[in-house]
């Protein structure tokens, strides 16, 4: 069985200036201890996926259709109590920019005991030898001192551990990562990556690394989703994806990461934007009016999913 | 910490300075004889020269500040012309009058604009919202001592609930022995609970006049602060780790969110200090405002300027503490900027 | 400017409440331009024979202790109290915003002066300086509109000097520079104007205070004097009759402040809207 499981999902935020469509009709899962990609452009719907899972986002967001389970127990339907006991216990979350991400004017130690607390029945005296433990395992130096640290005491690359040692204090059957290295030094990016694929490893902890940097995601991740514009286009193990690219946006991608040694010249983008969320006449395939393949028939109304084994599927009219 | 708290007394210094500068300027700027306007109205030509030499008005500008100044250190604050007696005296009798009346008003202000502010910003678009900023801007257009006037009709003229507003305990009890001053407090201390029902009977009028108008600035303050760090990304962080709701709003939302409120307190204790000499007049209150009011009302001058400098010295270091307190919430201070 | 219009359209839509403060505003600016001359009774004259009469329909809103018509002595104090709140945010406005754009534009001692002014005003409780200002000058009308001045320096200094120091790196100054003009006229012709409308926002605001300040010091007998009509004046004059039940002589004269003010504050608000959105509280 699989640890999550999306089915069918879509979601819309209400806004003043209209019905923004943020996902559509999104499947995805997820098996114990493995590490999927989800890639795509900054607007893609990625955070927005995951904060929907965790059911964390604001009273404007509206699930449409579609369920979460998450080790057969249903997340659409739980309680605020049932999630919390979810939350931070078997599926924790590291955000992008972990300096803010973090209470400025609360001890990182008290902050990672509030999470104990929460979760564990952890005993008072027994709180700051965990905090610390914590610390250990994520590797910050001098452990001791820095539990009674402020965030702004320390680099953002230690912020980014502190924010992994609060994720992984109670040992969560799923990580999801939105952007962890975004914002760090190409140096701290691997150390952060090390750290955290590693602790997966070590404990068999399924992740889910969100990211824009399709390099990132093909040095780590055992399977990548793509998405483009709230829909899921294309699923493939790593190496499949990248050896054969079925979706035209995947291709374009794909060709537009940088190589090393690549001028700027030669650098390939992807023509036109993101479409508007907002408009009512969205087609079916949201990539049509960027897409250079685009045919007749791929305005119509409904848009397939074609499966290519083993576990490759795309949605999309005319795959490559 | 304690390095915080030395720069912060530092700081103050330049505004003591200040102060005592612009009330010396302030008497020394009258428009005429200031040795008359000390002299009193009724003074003769003889009582005149007295007070010009005593004050060494005679001498130059700088001269005379060295005079006041060493007047200052002495705690001569001058004479009152109506009681002859030395206005610093009067001042330290009647000054825990107005200090419990302004503490009380405050108290009632935070007590229920804090909450509501809170209240307000995690119920956007509720009609607890829509209180709360109604409240926020009618707040501060309450002339205060039309709102002591109407809750004095309305409570204790209409609906006979309120004392009748003639100061600060009924004429049929004695004030407590004196400790502190503050009747709550002495009349606790002398565990005379009958004694301290009246006195608070009597402060609640008056106080409830004084925080009507600081609870709007607070309100709103809390409001759109809470607000803010609502939808901070730490909060986030927070909500993902499944800290408890309660755990998020108090010991991270709130605790955050206090940090521009206290520094709102400031002005709130400008308008406290300032409204008080209102509220006084209104209740008949014997603290200081009433004081200089009588001072003013007989050209009274030497108490007027003992006020302004009590109050203004008692607002430097208000501000002070405010400073030290922000310092202690917030670890950054300091470090950053 | 179609722009401009469309969008204080929208907000005047969006926002009946502003619409009504401007309609207000309006009401209260005319009565204090026409207001002697449709007080229906001299706002001086006293007739004792109807001293402290309920409001009737010979006199709407009551007499009061020496019996003069309240409403007209409202009326006329109108005048009174709208003049001394624009003086004073006037000469507020005009000394604030010149010195808070010169710390803003020159910094260095310029600004660590001016800077060192304003704190000084605000270390004291303001109304509490006001009353030592208009004690120390003497007890006129025209030394409340100094006070009150004074006291509101400090607003405009530091709203003045935080958006010049805003635009002070823009390119449109770059270029004014560059073009040959001096610092000075740069600041005046360039940037000055581009710093007014949030300045209007605060004058707005500062109206309501200042009258609340005015009505304040008269209530305690300082600068208006008897028989002058004054809504705070007559306020402190009703004071004594509220309490045994003459309920009109202190609560008109108090409403109509009340409204006044309101006024003031919720039209700074919606100016506010109009000018950023994003500054709501």
């Amino acid at each position: 069985m699989n640890l999550l499981e999306v089915k069918d999902y879509s979601l819309e935020f209400r806004t003043r200036s209209g019905t923004v469509h943020a996902l559509q009709n999104i499947n995805l899962d997820i098996e114990k201890g493995e590490t999927v990609g989800i890639v795509g452009e900054s607007g893609s719907g990625k955070s927005v996926l995951s904060f929907g899972i965790l059911r964390i986002l604001d009273a404007a967001a509206r699930v449409t259709s579609g369920s979460v389970t998450f080790a057969g127990l249903d997340l659409l339907g739980a309680s605020e109590g049932s999630l919390q006991e979810v939350r931070g216990r078997e599926i924790a979350m590291i955000f992008q920019n972990p300096r803010t991400a973090l209470n400025p004017i609360r001890r990182i130690g008290r902050q990672i005991e509030d999470v104990l607390a929460t979760h564990t029945t952890t005993l008072r005296e027994d709180m700051r030898k965990k905090a610390v433990e914590a610390l250990v395992r994520v590797r910050i130096p001098d452990p001791e001192r820095r539990y009674h640290a402020y965030p702004f005491e320390l680099s953002g690359g230690q912020c980014q551990r502190v924010m992994i040692a609060l994720a992984l204090a109670c040992n969560p059957q799923l990580l999801i990562a939105d952007e962890p290295t975004t914002g760090l030094d190409v140096t701290t990016q691997a150390a952060i990556m090390e750290l955290v694929s590693g602790l997966a490893r070590e404990r068999k902890m399924a992740t889910i690394l969100i990211t824009h940097d399709l390099a990132l995601a093909s040095e780590y991740c055992d399977r990548i989703v793509v998405m483009h514009a709230g829909h899921v286009v294309e699923t493939a193990a790593t190496g499949e994806l990248f050896k054969a690219p079925r979706h035209p946006y995947t291709a374009r991608l794909i060709a537009s990461t940088p190589a090393s040694g690549q001028s700027i010249a030669t650098l390939a983008s992807i023509p036109g934007n993101l479409p508007d969320l907002r408009r009512n006449d969205l087609p079916s395939c949201r990539f049509l009016e960027r897409c250079e393949r685009a045919q007749q028939d791929c305005a119509s109304a409904s848009l397939p999913l074609k499966e290519f084994p083993p576990a490759h599927s795309v949605r999309c009219f005319h795959p490559l | 910490m304690i390095r915080m708290i030395l720069k912060r007394l530092a700081g103050a210094i330049p505004n003591v300075i200040g102060v005592v500068i612009v009330t010396f300027l302030l008497t020394r700027a009258l428009p005429g004889d200031p040795a008359a306007y000390f002299a009193g109205p009724a003074a003769t030509k003889e009582a005149i020269e007295q007070v010009r030499a005593s004050l060494g008005l005679n001498k130059s500008l700088p001269h005379q500040f060295v005079y006041y100044l060493k007047d200052l250190a002495r705690g001569d604050f001058g004479n009152s012309l109506s009681t002859g007696q030395p206005v610093l005296t009067e001042i330290r009798q009647r000054l825990p009058a107005s200090l419990e009346l302004t503490l009380c008003g405050l108290l009632f202000a935070v007590v229920v604009a804090v909450p509501l502010g809170v209240l307000a910003a995690t119920r956007p678009g509720s009609w607890v919202d829509h209180l709360c900023r109604l409240l926020a801007t009618a707040g501060v257009s309450l002339p205060t001592f039309f709102t002591g006037l109407l809750l004095a009709y309305v409570f204790y003229f209409l609906l006979g609930i309120a004392p009748s507003p003639l100061g600060r305990i009924d004429v049929s009890f004695t004030s407590p022995p004196t400790v502190t001053g503050l009747y709550l407090v002495d009349s606790l201390l002398a565990r005379d609970m009958e004694l301290f029902r009246a006195a608070a009977k009597q402060l609640v009028l008056p106080a409830l006049t004084l925080g009507l108008f600081v609870m709007a600035p607070l309100m709103r303050m809390t409001r759109a602060s809470m607000l803010g760090v609502l939808s901070s990304e730490f909060i986030r962080t927070a909500r993902a780790s499944g800290l408890p709701r309660g755990k998020v709003l108090y010991a991270y939302a709130f605790r955050n969110a206090l940090l521009p409120v206290v520094t709102t307190l400031g002005m709130v204790f400008s308008f406290l200090l300032g409204s008080n000499v209102l509220v006084e007049k209104v209740f008949a209150w014997p603290g200081i405002g009433s004081y200089v009011i009588e001072a003013l009302v007989s050209s009274d001058y030497a108490p007027v300027q003992g006020f302004v400098l009590t109050m203004a010295l008692l607002y430097v270091a208000l501000n002070l503490v405010i400073d030290v307190l922000y310092g202690l919430i917030d670890p950054r201070v300091g470090i950053e900027g | 400017m179609n722009a401009t219009l469309k969008h204080v359209k929208y907000v005047a839509t969006e926002n009946p409440v502003t619409l009504g403060a401007f309609i207000l505003f309006s009401g209260f600016a005319l009565l204090a331009l026409i207001g002697p001359w449709i007080a229906p009774y001299d706002p001086l004259a006293s007739d004792t024979l109807v001293a402290l009469k309920p409001p009737t329909v010979a006199h709407w809103f009551g007499t009061d202790s020496l019996g003069r018509d309240i409403l007209s002595r409202i009326i006329v104090a109108a005048r009174l109290d709208f003049g001394i709140a624009v003086s004073a945010v006037a000469a507020s406005f005009a000394v604030g915003s010149a010195l808070g754009s010169l710390a803003g534009f020159f910094g260095g001692w310029a600004d660590r002066i001016i800077g060192r002014v304003a704190d000084t005003i605000m270390a004291f409780p303001l109304f509490v300086l006001a009353m030592g200002i208009v004690a120390a000058l003497g007890n006129t009308v025209s030394n409340i509109v100094i006070a009150t001045a004074i006291i509101n320096l400090p607003f405009y200094i530091r709203v003045a000097r935080a958006e010049v120091n805003v635009r002070r790196g823009a390119g449109y100054v770059e270029a004014a520079r560059l073009a040959g003009n001096s610092d000075l006229r740069v600041l005046a012709l360039h940037v000055f104007p581009n710093v007014l409308p949030p300045m209007m926002v605060q004058i707005s605001l500062n109206m309501g205070w200042a009258i609340l300040n005015a009505a304040g010091l008269s209530f305690i007998g300082l600068g208006v004097r008897a028989p002058q009509a004054e809504w705070g004046i007559m306020v402190a004059e009703g004071a004594t009759y509220i309490i045994s039940g003459e309920w009109w002589v202190a609560l008109f004269p108090g409403a109509v402040l009340m409204l006044a003010v309101f006024t003031f504050n919720l039209l700074g608000d919606g100016l506010r809207d109009i000018m950023d959105p994003r500054m709501r509280t």
